[in-house]
């Protein structure tokens, strides 16, 4: 993660996000569609299924996936857009998102798992 | 084993059949069951005999057969739910070898490895090269197939196969085949067996005597047993239409990592437990997820399952034995069928 905190402090942005970084959270969340370009997001695997399901970004924004279960998922874009490699447990995989669409994804490993990333 | 326990039993595989979920007290079966049972079909009505029976009857006849199933041995997990899952695999493997009549062969219905790797691979062969059986047949599960559209699963175990895996071969008069569902799954899916492997198998069983035995064995389960966790096969009732015509038909699966069966006219459906490490039962937890248990409760929880052929029954059966000890549980299938064995390594 070290790019986007470079990145993030070179904007010398809000207090709220200094003390995020000097509390080392792995990524900034981000609340949906108010965020500048550039902005990453968080989508976790829990359980069998992506939180939130439906996650609503700017164009630009990084969206990080993150394995928290014992079993590998991947993350596949419905419509080719994406595809991860396997991550096992605690590996990430991130896609910056460039033109406004919906996107729909799933595991292909367990393909009742789906989500949607929605840019705007 | 005592009238009672049978009848005991016969209600908890009608519980079984009711509900195809009642796990808990499957296993409490299992810990009964010392020597095991072999459940027979006659008339619909499902009626058990002592394991050792099988043996005891029937071992030598010409034509009799037993196999191995093993399933699910996800060999590279190190979690918490089993941190040498390569150890229980091993029991298994001195399970099968102790076993007081050889089985002729070994099937491996998938998930061999955790992720496809060709060092986990390695370890699962050398393993089995200990088993007094040499013949192993396999399926792939959707662990095996995680990179390269499991070109590394295919180039190991999917020689003179077809298409993603799937093949069939005879033995004493049984006709096997073995089914991939774990390939190209789609997006809110099951699992699938495509319409090229559908065509493949209506032709394979096509001008094959009704009265043939039939055992059908993939990784995911060919009937739905749980769609929200994907515990199903969408496009299996095509399949399950080709052999509906047969006499007797034995399905076997893994996936679950639990004993789960249902016995449908001729069509007897039956899953193993892993060699790993267990799952809940059906909505019973969050997700599918491995499943913690006490490490001095986790080789009651894992297991083989022994197929014995009958041919003077004109019975198969199939025992379910726990790796632990000498606890299984036995089941029945269709007239001509086979008898299924589940043991438990605990």
């Amino acid at each position: 993660m070290t790019t986007p905190k470079i990145w993030i402090v070179g904007l010398a942005t809000t207090v709220m996000i200094a003390l995020m970084l000097l509390a080392e959270t792995p990524s900034v969340a981000v609340a949906a569609n108010d965020q500048p370009s550039g902005a990453s997001a968080d989508v976790k695997i829990d359980n069998f299924s992506f939180g939130p399901q439906t996650l609503t970004v700017s164009v630009g924004t990084t969206v990080v996936w993150t394995n928290r279960d014992d079993i590998p998922h991947t993350v596949i874009s419905t419509d080719g857009v994406f595809k991860s490699k396997v991550r096992d447990t605690d590996e990430k995989f991130s896609y910056t998102f460039t033109k406004a669409g919906t996107y729909p994804y799933f595991c292909s490993v367990h393909p009742k798992m789906t989500g949607k990333v929605v840019v705007q | 084993m005592t009238t009672k326990k049978h009848s005991l039993i016969d209600q908890r595989l009608q519980d079984l059949n009711d509900d195809g979920v009642d796990r808990r007290g499957f296993l409490k079966c299992m810990a009964w069951a010392g020597t095991g049972l072999v459940w027979t079909m006659s008339g619909g009505i499902p009626a058990s005999r002592a394991f050792a029976n099988v043996y005891g009857k029937h071992a030598g006849k010409g034509g009799d057969f037993s196999f191995v199933q093993i399933s699910d041995s996800h060999i590279g997990f190190s979690k918490p739910a089993n941190p040498d899952v390569t150890a229980t695999l091993q029991t298994a493997i001195n399970k099968i070898n102790a076993m007081p009549q050889k089985p002729d062969f070994i099937i491996h219905t998938g998930d061999l490895s955790q992720l496809s790797k060709p060092s986990e691979f390695d370890t699962l062969d050398q393993a089995l090269k200990g088993a007094a059986a040499k013949q192993i047949y396999f399926v792939p599960g959707e662990h095996d197939m995680l990179s390269d559209n499991g070109e590394e699963y295919l180039k190991r175990y999917g020689k003179g196969t077809k298409g993603s895996g799937w093949y069939s071969f005879d033995h004493k008069g049984v006709h096997f085949v073995a089914l991939v569902n774990v390939a190209n799954l789609k997006a809110g899916g099951m699992g699938s067996l495509g319409h090229e492997q559908l065509e493949w198998l209506g032709g394979d069983l096509k001008g094959r005597s009704a009265s043939t035995p039939i055992v059908l064995f993939a990784h995911i389960p060919l009937w739905t047993i749980y769609p929200d966790w994907g515990w199903g096969t969408d496009d299996s009732e095509q399949a399950l239409s080709y052999v509906k015509r047969f006499g007797s038909v034995t399905v076997l699966n893994g996936h679950i990592h639990q004993i789960m069966q249902k016995i449908e006219g001729k069509v007897s459906f039956h899953t193993a437990m892993s060699t790993a490490f267990p799952q809940p039962a059906p909505g019973t937890a969050p997700s599918a997820g491995p499943m913690k248990v006490p490490a001095d409760q986790l080789q009651r929880v894992l297991g083989i399952t022994d197929v014995n052929y009958l041919v003077s029954g004109s019975s198969l059966a199939i025992v379910d034995s726990p790796l632990g000890d000498s606890g299984s549980s036995a089941s029945g299938s269709g007239r001509g069928g086979l008898a299924v064995v589940d043991s438990v390594f605990g």
